[in-house]
């Protein structure tokens, strides 16, 4: 008390000029705020650039595929059936179909050439992979978050979860070849063994999702449900579902479009097609194996595949992620009272 | 084991079978018992009951009885194990891991911790209100609904929901908004929807832990009158550290604290009790005194 006193006197006696309070507050506050001022000014300066610096590779890869794939993008491309593209075409062709119209004859080739079975295919083994996968991993959730809680089996079974989600995605691949495409010979190869292997892939990620959403709902309403009488399954089903329910959506979409853009697991699993098969039995094909394939290839129309395949890859995985942003903020409920 | 006093002669408690259905006539035109009635009719017998969180006591040789149609309120400083008192009276408890119940808590003739007695059964019948309102992220016609489903009863909802509101003082504020979110509500508002809630699945026994300590001075009167006036129909039990409140809205006080055994271990006792006017007005002991006058021993 009495050094803050001291203190203070001091001061006065040194700026006694500016004795006048008004007049000293005033220099004060002037001298702080232009410090401020230009630290503020500094930190803000260096922030925009770190938010620049992060979005430099996200745009230069928009802008490449924009730039590589983006005249190709149109619904004739995107329905079109796969070329089987073997030679090397004409340096002078500068677009796909008239490379096309220059190297092939029309009445044997698609006549326009596009990724549309690979769209399907994309689209049927993750719908696939997904069914198998999100209603499993919401249940295995609800068992760890629930009723295994910390005991044994449920630590067991959160760390092979774990692992598993570190697992790379080949080996998962590797896996359902082995498991599943081996012992039905070339016909093993289709959507829905891919769609297992997105399943093994997803499945680790929906569980620990869902199991931080169910973890979110808090207790209380758990023991608002007892209290009324209502038994332990109960309050799980009427109450810690609903409450959790936007967030089990979100997590389960964004496991389903991280799936949608694998390759690997597809590598070995899915086979082939140059036609459109909306069967999960049969040779099928991805976007994504489009690009490995096209991009491997020395054709330069090859090449423009693989390119226009990744906009389009690109572009689902863009509508799948928005479509999950959507939901959440739709449903989202507040869970706290 | 503890000093507890009783000075107003408690019937014995009424043989009733737990399970008995809703719709059967209420107990107390069988046996004739009424609030402030000359003997009143046990609803809860509690006898050498000890509470302990793994190996450590909690609370330690309760006996206690609680009267049909009384408030009885539950004072004692903090961490005394009222709480715990409070939940072990509907096997609330039971949802907590480590915990162990000894003693005997008698309801209409049978101890509700009896191998055969499902607990489920016993929170229907007995009610628990909670300290921070916990309304469901429902509306709020779901949620005074919600017991009510659990018990498959489907007949005359939506008679049965305004009942429960209008019990609990809310059918005027919410009539006119039942499918909204219960969450917009606020906070006295919650606790009275957690009151109704409550109440829809017409319980005997309503268990109340601090019920008005989020809410300010307006919304805690709006309770502690809904609570004299509940009282006519069934038996409150209420924990408060507010002791205007215990004052107030109670017949009976029930005084705990905390004993230091020569183990240094604390463990929660009752110490006594008694009509309200007793516990305030001229305690027993000399402990509960200290408490109520402001001055700790
Ligand atoms: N779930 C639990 N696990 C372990 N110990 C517990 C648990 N709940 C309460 N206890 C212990 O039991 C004792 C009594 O707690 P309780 O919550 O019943 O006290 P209280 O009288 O309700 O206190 P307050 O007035 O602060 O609410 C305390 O020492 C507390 O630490
Ligand atoms: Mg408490």
């Amino acid at each position: 008390m009495t050094a803050v006193i001291g203190d203070g006197g001091r001061s006065v006696v040194g700026l006694a000029p500016l004795l006048d309070p008004a007049a000293r507050t005033d220099v004060r506050v002037r001298t702080i705020s232009a410090r401020r001022r230009r630290s503020d000014r500094a930190v803000t300066l260096a922030l925009w650039a770190a938010a620049g610096i992060a979005v430099v590779p996200l745009v230069s890869v928009v802008v490449v595929l924009v730039a590589k794939g983006g005249h190709l993008l149109d619904g004739r491309f995107l329905t079109g059936d796969i070329p089987l593209l073997t030679g090397r075409a004409p340096a002078a062709c500068r677009s796909i179909s008239e490379a096309f119209r220059a190297k092939y004859d029309l009445d044997c080739a698609p006549p326009v050439p596009g990724v549309g079975p690979a769209v399907v295919g994309t689209l049927l083994s993750t719908a696939i992979g997904a069914l198998l996968a999100v209603p499993l991993g919401v249940l295995g959730a609800i068992y760890l978050n629930e009723i295994g809680g910390s005991g044994r089996i449920a630590r067991v079974i959160r760390f092979s979860a774990d692992v598993m989600t570190g697992v790379p995605s080949i080996v998962m691949g590797m896996f359902v070849y082995t498991a599943w495409v081996v012992r039905f010979g070339t016909a093993g190869r289709s959507a829905f063994a891919a769609g297992l292997a997105l399943a093994c892939l997803m499945l680790p990620v929906v569980v620990r999702t869902s199991e931080e959403m169910l973890c979110l709902v808090p207790d209380h309403l758990r023991h608002a449900n007892q209290a009324l009488g209502g038994r332990r399954w109960q309050g799980v089903v009427r109450v810690v579902i609903p409450a959790a329910l936007p967030g089990l959506t979100t997590g389960a979409m964004l496991a389903v479009a991280r799936a949608a853009g694998e390759t690997a697991p597809v590598l070995f699993t899915i086979g082939v097609t140059l036609r459109t098969n909306v069967s999960p039995s049969g040779g099928n094909t991805t976007l994504a194996q489009q690009i490995y394939d096209g991009a491997r290839s020395g054709d330069p129309l090859a090449n423009q595949m693989a390119w226009g395949a990744a906009i389009t890859l690109v572009l689902l995985v863009f509508l799948l992620t928005a479509l999950a942003r959507l939901v959440s903020s739709r449903f989202s409920t507040r869970l706290d009272g | 084991m503890n000093t507890s006093t009783v000075h107003a002669p408690i019937a014995p408690t009424a043989p009733t079978a737990l399970t008995m259905r809703r719709g059967d006539p209420p107990v107390e035109a069988a046996i004739g018992g009424t609030r402030h009635a000359g003997t009143p009719e046990v609803v809860l017998d509690v006898r050498g009951l000890s509470v302990s969180y793994g190996d450590r006591v909690a609370v330690r040789g309760v006996d206690l009885r609680i009267a049909r149609n009384q408030v009885t309120a539950v004072i004692g400083p903090s961490g005394c194990g009222k709480s715990t008192f409070l939940r072990s009276l509907n096997r609330m408890n039971d949802l907590v891991p480590a915990c162990r119940v000894d003693g005997s808590v008698t309801f209409h003739g049978i101890d509700l911790y009896d191998p055969g007695v499902d607990p489920v059964e016993v929170r229907r019948r007995i009610g628990m209100v909670f300290q921070k309102p916990n309304p469901f992220p429902k509306s709020i016609y779901r949620n005074v609904a919600y017991g009510l489903k659990l018990a498959g009863i489907r007949d005359d909802l939506d008679g049965r929901v305004e009942r429960a509101l209008r019990q609990a003082g809310l059918w005027d504020e919410v009539a006119h908004r039942l499918g909204a979110s219960a969450l917009s509500l606020s906070g006295g508002q919650q606790q009275r929807l957690c009151i109704a809630r409550a109440l829809a699945v017409e319980p005997e026994v309503l268990l109340m832990d601090e019920p008005c300590s989020a809410l300010d001075p307006i919304a805690t009167a709006h309770i502690e009158e809904l609570m004299s006036e509940l009282a006519r129909r069934l038996t409150i039990v209420i924990v408060t550290h507010n002791m205007q409140q215990a004052a107030r809205a109670s017949d009976r006080t029930a005084f705990f604290t905390t004993e230091v055994g020569a183990d240094g271990l604390r463990t929660g006792v009752l110490v006594e009790v008694d009509a309200t006017d007793h516990v305030f007005g001229n305690p027993a002991d000399e402990r509960t005194m200290h408490y109520v006058t402001g001055r700790f021993g």
